[in-house]
């Protein structure tokens, strides 16, 4: 049992560690967009925000495929790591969305004039954001580990094949009626010094991805050992 | 698979019958459609939104809750008396199980959506002689879209402590291309566009039956399992 405990202290240890360095990371991207990456000609000093949105939207994105893939690995081998993983990696996964929900609709108001608009991509975020708020609700509610892995891993893998489908339709959506935005992102090719900022963010945000899940996966076991020491 | 089938429609038929027997589930759940699209109307400001704006959401909303409403009965009565287990012992693959199950969801909520249809022309004062077929195809396969997964959550949401609530948290995702599809399928066809024009849609839908119906049966033991 006490074994259990030391391996999970020691995980926890090295995740707050992982954290750490992320965070710093994070702060260095601030100081590094801010003072050394020149300002977009057009969007100004909004243009900014992308070196947090994208790199949080692409972990987002991420982690919940990693969800995906665990929980489909784990009803397959059984293993409880994979569920473990997979729990982490969605909580994860929202703390990200909600990044990218809170800077995109910032970033929008300045830039397209709206804090929100029905685009595919917006929306895809969004019911992600729900879909996976359900199965950290569903995973609360059910006492029973096995049951709880189980059950959680099925509506994981049914996530997975909701994405494409949610993509398509409200793709289909805007297709059929086209709706003019005021102004579209364009997918400029970035001038070095602003791809070197954006690419050292992605490493950053997955680092604090990396570090957050280890966190959580570590927290996870503490609270198995615990529990299974009143048990016992 | 002719065995496998008629097992499926054996549990479906269990289904029916009871529910024939108390018509609970049914009469509450066509009771409470009408409401929803009686108050839909009530929420509606005439001289602001005409009445076929607000028609293909109105139905549409009312459906899908209605559909919950109904799903959440589906696992419930199996809980009482233990008898889902008499279910599982018997020699009955997962999958035909699921299907039965499905197929017991889909008859009550085709009642209930063909209850209220009539109901929805009657108070949307709309005119249905040439759509009406188009709408029913639209309802049939949107409604056999979102009760695979439905099933399969309600079997899951019986083992929790507020179920009727999970459910929706769980479901209405997962509810969202179907409906997002049917909604517009509708509006063109409330509009007397013909039903070349919404083929696209269809096809959408058919494609999400097939992947979810074949995707839940799959993963349905491990729900039911120990």
């Amino acid at each position: 049992m006490s074994a259990d405990l030391e391996q999970a202290r020691r995980i926890v240890r090295r995740g707050a560690w992982l954290t750490a360095i992320a965070v710093a990371g994070a702060a260095g991207i601030y100081v590094m967009a801010l003072s050394f990456t020149p300002p977009d000609i057009r969007q100004g000093l909004a243009q900014k925000i992308f070196y947090v949105h994208a790199p949080a939207a692409w972990n987002a994105m991420m982690a919940f495929t990693l969800v995906g893939i665990s929980s489909g690995l784990y009803l397959w081998l059984g293993d409880p790591r994979l569920d473990r993983f997979a729990a982490a990696s969605a909580e994860v996964g929202i703390a990200f969305c909600c990044v990218v929900l809170t800077t995109g609709p910032i970033w929008g108001k300045p830039i397209w004039g709206t804090w929100w608009t029905w685009d595919a991509r917006l929306t895809l975020t969004l019911f992600l954001f729900f879909l996976f708020l359900g199965y950290i609700v569903l995973r609360r509610a059910l006492l029973d580990p096995l049951e709880r892995g189980r059950f959680s891993a099925v509506v994981g893998i049914l996530g997975m094949l909701l994405v494409p489908f949610i993509h398509l339709s409200v793709y289909f959506f805007r297709t059929l009626h086209p709706q003019p935005i005021l102004m579209k992102p364009s997918s400029p090719s970035l001038p070095p010094e602003m791809l070197r900022t954006l690419l050292t963010s992605f490493g950053v945000f997955t680092l604090l991805y990396i570090g957050f899940v280890t966190l959580r996966y570590g927290l996870a076991l503490a609270l198995e050992a615990q529990e299974a020491r009143r048990h016992a | 698979m002719g065995s496998w089938l008629r097992s499926a429609l054996a549990v479906a038929a269990k289904d029916v019958r009871l529910e024939l027997r108390s018509k609970t589930s049914l009469l509450s759940g066509t009771v409470f459609a009408a409401l929803v699209l009686l108050i839909f109307n009530f929420a509606r400001d005439p001289t602001a939104l005409s009445a076929l704006d607000l028609a293909p959401s109105a139905l549409w909303v009312t459906y899908a809750f209605a559909s919950i409403v109904t799903l959440n009965r589906g696992f419930a009565v199996e809980r009482e008396n233990a008898a889902l287990d008499g279910l599982l012992l018997a020699p009955l693959p997962r999958g035909a199980l699921y299907l039965g199950k499905y197929f017991a969801n889909f008859v009550f909520v085709a009642f209930i959506e063909t209850v209220t249809l009539p109901l929805f022309v009657l108070f949307f004062n709309l005119d249905l002689s040439t759509s009406w077929w188009g709408i029913v195809l639209v309802a049939f396969l949107a409604t056999a879209g979102f009760l695979a997964a439905g099933t399969v959550f309600s079997a899951m949401v019986i083992r929790t402590s507020f179920a009727e609530l999970m459910l929706p948290v769980l479901l209405l995702p997962f509810m969202v291309p179907p409906l997002m599809a049917a909604a517009e399928a509708t509006a063109h066809l409330l509009g007397g566009r013909p039903l070349s024009e919404v083929q696209g849609w269809l096809r959408f839908l058919a494609l999400y039956d097939v992947a979810f119906v074949t995707l839940c049966g799959m993963t349905f033991s491990f729900v039911v399992d120990e």
